[in-house]
């Protein structure tokens, strides 16, 4: 075994929730034990996340908009957004490095404005 | 919290599974290979996402099966240090608090890196966040098992973990990989390893067991934003009430 590439790409939850739904439902009924465990364990795991609620449109209409905000955010950043989409200013402090330097309180709530404008369903504090 | 590996292997196609086509029969055997362990230094090993490409396949003498190189991408559940996670607590310890993310459990919040000030109720075998109000008394907040948890990875540590061998001395009867292995857990002994831990942290505000921030956060929030309103409106009325009072 050699690693190539440690790093490939990063996933969002919702793209690794999607294949393995895909792989759930191709698969087969032999051998492959320790596949069926760590999926099932996994898709449990991402269908009581945020995730579950988000689709491939959601996610790119989010993404862009958050890039033509003035601020500019890392990528890592923007896929923890989509991954736990914050639902107060406290949370954005969490995600976001420095926001309390980077970000003006304007520019944390426009976020805010995004977020429930494409993730409508997360719960107000998420589960 | 997931990335995507690019990694390289020797698939072996044993000669009962030629029936199959060669890409199924390799993506089967890779899954086999990998699914729920964890590689080091990469992450633990969820499921194979693509196959990036197939070299020939070739026969090695005295063995029916094929070999063949192939270059493919697996998910790999590697958190980046730093990444805010949301789990739930599987148990209390004085060692700190374990988490469980249902499908990775290795995940410990060192008593050092709790909300100060905490303490670990031996009765009820759970920490417990004193939370100090204004009037110098103090909240006790705890953390139950059970409970959602978010937190912020501050360390990941990898392990050289060994497969369990054969017991003791028969080392020399394994074959040559668990032989080697067998070596080096005999040195361990009985000591169990885990390969891949995740060091936790949650001494930030909004980090913790959710509802904790469920009100507070509310509170706060209101409490931050109207502080400016609230303290003018006080002013003007501090008159009034004043007043009223006297």
């Amino acid at each position: 075994m050699e690693i190539v590439n440690p790093c490939y790409s990063v996933l969002s939850n919702y793209e690794v929730m999607e294949s393995l739904k895909t792989l759930k439902d191709t698969k087969k009924k032999y051998g492959l034990r320790n596949l069926a465990t760590i999926t099932y364990e996994t898709l449990q795991y991402l269908e009581d996340s945020p995730c579950k609620q988000e689709t491939r449109e959601s996610i790119h209409a989010f993404l862009t908009e958050v890039k033509n905000l003035s601020c500019k955010l890392t990528t890592t950043e923007c896929l923890m957004m989509v991954n736990d989409p914050p639902t107060s200013a406290l949370h954005i402090q969490l995600l976001i490095e420095d926001s309390e330097e980077r970000l003006s309180e304007e520019q944390v709530n426009e976020i805010l404005q995004i977020v429930a404008k494409h993730f409508p369903n997360t719960p107000s504090e998420n589960t | 919290m997931f990335v995507l590996a690019e990694l390289k292997d020797t698939i072996r196609i044993a000669p009962d599974q030629f029936h199959l086509k060669l890409v199924e029969a390799i993506r089967d055997e890779i899954n086999r290979k990998l699914a729920n362990k964890v590689l080091l230094n990469l992450g633990l090993c969820i499921a194979l996402k693509d196959i990036v490409s197939l070299k020939d396949s070739i026969i090695l003498p005295g063995d029916g099966a094929s070999h063949t190189e192939v270059l493919f991408r697996y998910i790999v559940f590697r958190p980046t240090i730093g990444s805010i996670l949301t789990g739930k607590i599987r148990s209390c310890s004085r060692e700190g608090v374990h988490v469980t993310l249902g499908f990775f459990d290795d995940i410990l919040i060192p008593p050092s890196a709790l909300q100060h000030p905490s303490r670990f109720e031996e009765a009820e075998q759970a920490w417990v966040w004193e939370y100090p109000l204004e009037d110098g008394a103090k909240h006790d907040l705890f953390m139950d098992i059970g409970e959602p948890i978010k937190f912020r990875v501050s360390r990941e540590i990898f392990e050289e973990s060994s497969p369990i061998g054969p017991p003791k001395t028969d080392a020399q009867q394994a074959s040559t990989s668990a032989a080697a292995s067998a070596a080096v857990a005999s040195s361990q002994q009985t000591e169990v390893k885990t390969p891949y831990r995740i060091v936790a942290a949650i001494n930030e505000s909004g980090l913790g067991v959710l509802s904790w921030w469920d009100q507070q956060n509310q509170g706060a929030e209101e409490g931050d934003e109207n502080e400016d309103e609230d303290n003018i409106e006080y002013e003007n009325d501090e008159d009034g009430e004043g007043a009223y009072e006297e």
